[in-house]
């Protein structure tokens, strides 16, 4: 697991948003999407901020994807994490990339080495079990080493032609297509329950003070609920995967737009950093966004 | 053996901290984060043979969480007799002076608060010292086992009778406490592992680390336990009422085995309790769900109300003196027979309803067909073995298999034979047409696949055990699993392209949505595989082996099971949604038509429940065991009964 620590390692010490990208030649772009997608591959755009109000950045995402060709090819998988660390004295950054690593060390290993087996194994567990051990050993880890610390955790897990998507806390992982935009994970926030029983309407939950109290988030205790579900790979859409400081400053339909009208993921994530910073950036912002081809 | 539930929240509770993760204060200093000391240095350090005061012989661990351990011990101040105690330590790991004084004192207050206090259903305190940085409690030793662990050891639901005595108990000293001078005492923290059963069955609260005095007025800080407490302790207040809540969170959890703690706050109105426990009586829940009400004034005003609300309905009901509840037999059907046929023997096939008829197998070796609308005999077809399989059909022709061995193709309208095709099996398979071939299994332990029109062979690929299931012909693959729990997945030309094993076998058909294939096994589980590459995405744990053949509608999958119940699963996340009991193993197939869902059951009857609920809409007995599916065509019901009959229904 060298290879992971060392990506997640270095992660650590960047600070995306500062880093100088040239920009691409959109014509180019355009034509690499298209000859990708005709070829059914899977396309990837990630983009961090630490915000207009933040001093540092608590945030954490981790992409790995993998596709393969030929006669008896591997399906195609990957895996696709943002967690959002929160808690003083850096113990939310920490608590965010101890998590990340965790998971993906203990996802990796689980199922997508097994994918490198020449013979199928009888014993692997079901991945759903799998995904839900990956945050049960980031919290321990998290409770046990990073006091004080915390922090929300949505993993996506590609597998062949489903997605397992492991959910903790408020960050957030919709399909976006054509159709329009649907959450597939269900923010474990006070004031998104109180919403949800009617207590709250809209547009009081999107200004409540208490917004930012979790009822779940990881490193909060040593008993974890984790939410996992499956959901088949959306044919000629999205999934994007953020954390409040993106949906929770720019709407849903905003968010939309910009996702189904981008040409590419990469570009569509870096222009949701700054519809974030256009409207104010008050948080850290992470955006992980995958575009599937159709069938 | 004596289990003391050591609270994860002891450390917060003691540094005065919220256990809920306040974001909005992650830019200002956390006292927790001050801390440089590790929290695990110290915890669980004593051995057994240390002895603390020269009087406490620490004779083991009971439990460790948090901040605090709780010991086993001896008081050697009784040398003649073994008297045990409860020795409950407090590691303090504030580097702070301030913040090590505050915890010693919240300790000291813990020590008499629960030293004043005088009731059979709390605990006695004997002893309280402080020692290095470690502080400790000296308590009764309780024979027993708490609430968390008993629902964790049964399999089934707990008795109503039972619960009702803990829930008026637990109202007892709820009372004791509110009523207590000066200041009423809030427990706020009731949840199963918290109550324990004693050798005499009754109920002790234990674990009075957050209760409080409680001040009127004042705000307190937001503690307890996640789940079972009420909304407003989130806003910091505690109150009489939000005892009740968790008192009612607490029966909710005991009567319905749902976890709180594995779902959202407040959501049990969406677990009403007798949806998922139908044993459970209509007046138990209305006290329980009246103890769970948003607003504090909406509940009980007092646990005193509440205990005689809890007296009122075990009187209605009978529990408390006849100690069974007789379910209501309702001794007439509630659903109108449209017509019902007599065959020579059992019926545990599945009917076909084809241009108007029904054509349906029997154990008396007959294939009948019979007019939908009047149950009129039209034709039958003698094989040479039972027939316990669904026909199939295709225009003119109907298809059916036998335990005589062979596969026949009849005509519809006189029933006169087409051709024939023999394996080397029974065949229990029901067969399935795709892209004009005949695709079923044997007890030879092939898949056979054979052309429509001449019923040649087209070709046959061989399994590890004899095939019983419907195969699944979906992508250009085929789906099947055999009598020794391999499941495959082949091409068009019989070629493996994945397997997968279950433990027992796989009688359960497959059937494929949205990408997944989900089966039911005898070895207790449903499984649900990725159809692609073969991936086990999630499994559910059923109470016994399934041969029930599972069935889809709006985002879940519905199966019987030997346990005597119909199951609800939620598809995307594998979560239970209802069960449905009846009165013995459901070897049937559940079928969905519009928003009801219809199955047998070994017990005789064929159920209608509301598919969404799990709610009974009606039941309809007939005079033996149903183990075949039934069919729905034109809004009428058809099924056979081992009773001998085959039953046409309004739906």
């Amino acid at each position: 697991m060298d290879f992971l620590d060392r990506l997640l390692g270095k992660r650590k010490h960047l600070a995306p948003d500062i880093i100088d990208t040239a920009p691409l030649d959109p014509a180019m772009v355009e034509q690499v999407e298209k000859v990708a997608l005709e070829k059914g591959r899977i396309l990837v755009g990630t983009a961090q901020s630490t915000g207009l109000e933040r001093s540092h950045n608590e945030d954490t995402l981790f992409v790995m994807q993998g596709n393969s060709e030929g006669e008896g090819s591997l399906p195609n998988f990957g895996l696709f994490i943002v967690a959002d660390g929160m808690g003083g004295h850096r113990a939310g950054e920490v608590a965010s990339a101890i998590s990340v690593r965790k998971v993906a060390h203990r996802i990796t290993q689980d199922t997508i080495l097994h994918l490198f087996d020449e013979q199928n194994s009888d014993e692997i567990p079901p991945i759903q079990d799998m995904v839900r051990q990956a945050l049960e050993v980031a919290n321990d880890a998290v409770v046990e080493r990073v006091p004080g610390g915390g922090t929300t955790l949505t993993v996506a897990l590609l597998l062949g032609n489903y997605l397992t998507i492991g959910h903790v806390g408020d960050s957030r992982a919709s399909i976006i297509s054509d159709n329009g935009s649907k959450a597939i994970t269900r923010d474990h926030s006070l004031v998104e329950r109180l919403r949800e029983l009617g207590q709250l309407s809209e547009e009081e939950a999107a200004s409540h003070p208490q917004r930012n109290v979790l009822y779940r988030a990881i490193g909060q205790g040593t008993n974890l609920e984790v939410d996992v579900v499956s959901h088949p790979v959306p044919s000629n859409g999205y999934i994007l995967i953020c954390s409040d400081g993106l949906w929770g400053v720019v709407e849903e339909d905003d968010i939309q737009n910009i996702v189904l009208n981008s040409s590419h993921p990469q570009i569509a994530c870096e222009q949701l950093i700054q519809a974030a910073n256009a409207a104010g950036g008050p948080d850290n912002i992470t955006a992980v966004l995958v575009q599937f081809p159709s069938e | 053996m004596s289990l003391f539930f050591l609270k994860i929240f002891d450390r917060i509770t003691l540094l005065g901290n919220l256990w809920l993760v306040v974001r909005i204060m992650r830019r200002t200093t956390r006292t927790l984060g001050d801390k440089k000391a590790s929290p695990t240095t110290s915890l669980g350090k004593l051995k057994p043979g240390i002895t603390l005061q020269d009087r406490y012989l620490v004779l083991g661990i009971l439990g460790s969480g948090g901040m605090s351990s709780v010991y086993k011990g001896r008081d050697l101040h009784f040398p003649n007799v073994t008297k045990l105690v409860a020795i409950k330590e407090m590691v303090n790991l504030a580097a702070d002076p301030t913040m090590y004084e505050m915890i010693i004192r919240n300790f000291e207050r813990e020590a008499d608060l629960l030293a004043t206090l005088s009731h059979p259903a709390i605990p006695r305190i004997y002893d309280y010292f402080t020692h290095d940085a470690s502080s400790y409690l000296v308590m009764e030793f309780i024979e027993g086992k708490d609430l968390e662990a008993t629902l964790r050891e049964q399999d089934d639901y707990l008795p109503e009778e039972e619960v009702i005595k803990w829930a008026i108990e637990l109202c007892d000293v709820l009372a004791y406490l509110h009523k207590h001078e000066p200041q009423p005492v809030i427990f706020r923290d009731m949840k199963p592992s918290n109550v324990m059963v004693d050798q005499h069955g009754h109920i002790r609260l234990i674990d009075f680390g957050i209760a409080r005095v409680f001040q009127p007025g004042q705000k307190g800080t937001m503690i307890g336990t996640e789940g079972y407490s009420p909304p407003e302790q989130y806003r910091g207040e505690a109150s009489p009422q939000g005892d009740l809540f968790a008192l009612g969170a607490t029966l909710h959890h005991l009567l319905t085995r749902r976890d709180p703690r594995a779902e959202p706050p407040f959501s049990f109105s969406e677990r009403p309790i007798r949806e998922i426990n139908s044993a459970i009586s209509a007046e138990l829940e209305s006290v329980v769900n009246g103890s769970l009400a948003y607003e504090p004034k909406d509940r009980f005003p007092t646990a005193d109300a509440m205990k005689q609300a809890l007296l009122s309905a075990a009187k209605k009901t009978g529990v408390l003196s006849s100690g069974a509840t007789a379910a209501i037999l309702q001794p007439s059907n509630e659903v109108e027979e449209i017509w019902s046929f007599e065959c020579e023997d059992e019926i545990r096939g599945t009917p076909l309803v084809h241009n108007g008829s029904v054509y349906i197998g029997c154990y008396d070796n007959n294939l009948y067909a019979l007019d939908a609308k009047t149950g009129e005999f039209q034709w039958k077809y003698a094989t040479e073995g039972g027939i316990p399989t669904r026909p199939t059909a295709e225009e003119e022709m109907i298809f059916v298999g036998s335990e005589d061995s062979r596969l026949y193709a009849v005509t519809a309208s006189k029933g006169e034979l087409i051709w024939t095709y023999y394996t080397e099996g029974p065949i229990r398979s029901s067969p399935v047409i795709s892209e004009g071939h005949l695709f079923f299994g044997s007890d030879d332990s092939h898949l056979h696949v054979v052309n429509m029109l001449s019923g040649n062979r087209a070709w046959r690929t061989e399994a590890n055990g004899p095939i019983r299931c419907m195969p699944l012909v979906a992508n250009e693959r085929v789906y099947f699993g055999c009598e020794m729990g391999d499941f495959y997945s082949v091409d068009f030309r019989g070629e493996l392209k994945w397997r997968f094993k279950a433990k027992r076998a796989l009688t359960s058909s497959p059937i494929l949505v949205e990408g997944l294939i989900y089966l039911g096994s005898m070895d207790w589980t449903l499984y649900a595989l990725e159809a692609e590459v073969g991936w086990e995405v999630w499994r559910f744990r059923l109470g016994r082996p399934t041969i029930s053949t599972p069935a889809h509608a709006e985002g879940r999958i519905f199966t019987g099971c030997a346990d005597g119940n119909i199951y609800a699963i939620d598809a995307r996340s594998s979560r239970e949604i209802w069960r449905f009991t009846t009165e013995h193993q459901v070897t049937a197939s559940p079928i969905i038509h519009e928003d009801s869902l219809y199955c047998g059951s070994v017990d005789g009857s064929m159920y209608c429940l509301d598919m969404r609920s799990g709610r009974l809409r009606w039941r309809f007995r007939t005079g033996a065991a149903i183990t075949g599916t039934s069919a729905i065509d034109d809004n009428i019901l058809y099924f056979g009964s081992m009773d001998k009959r085959i039953y046409a229904l309004v739906t």
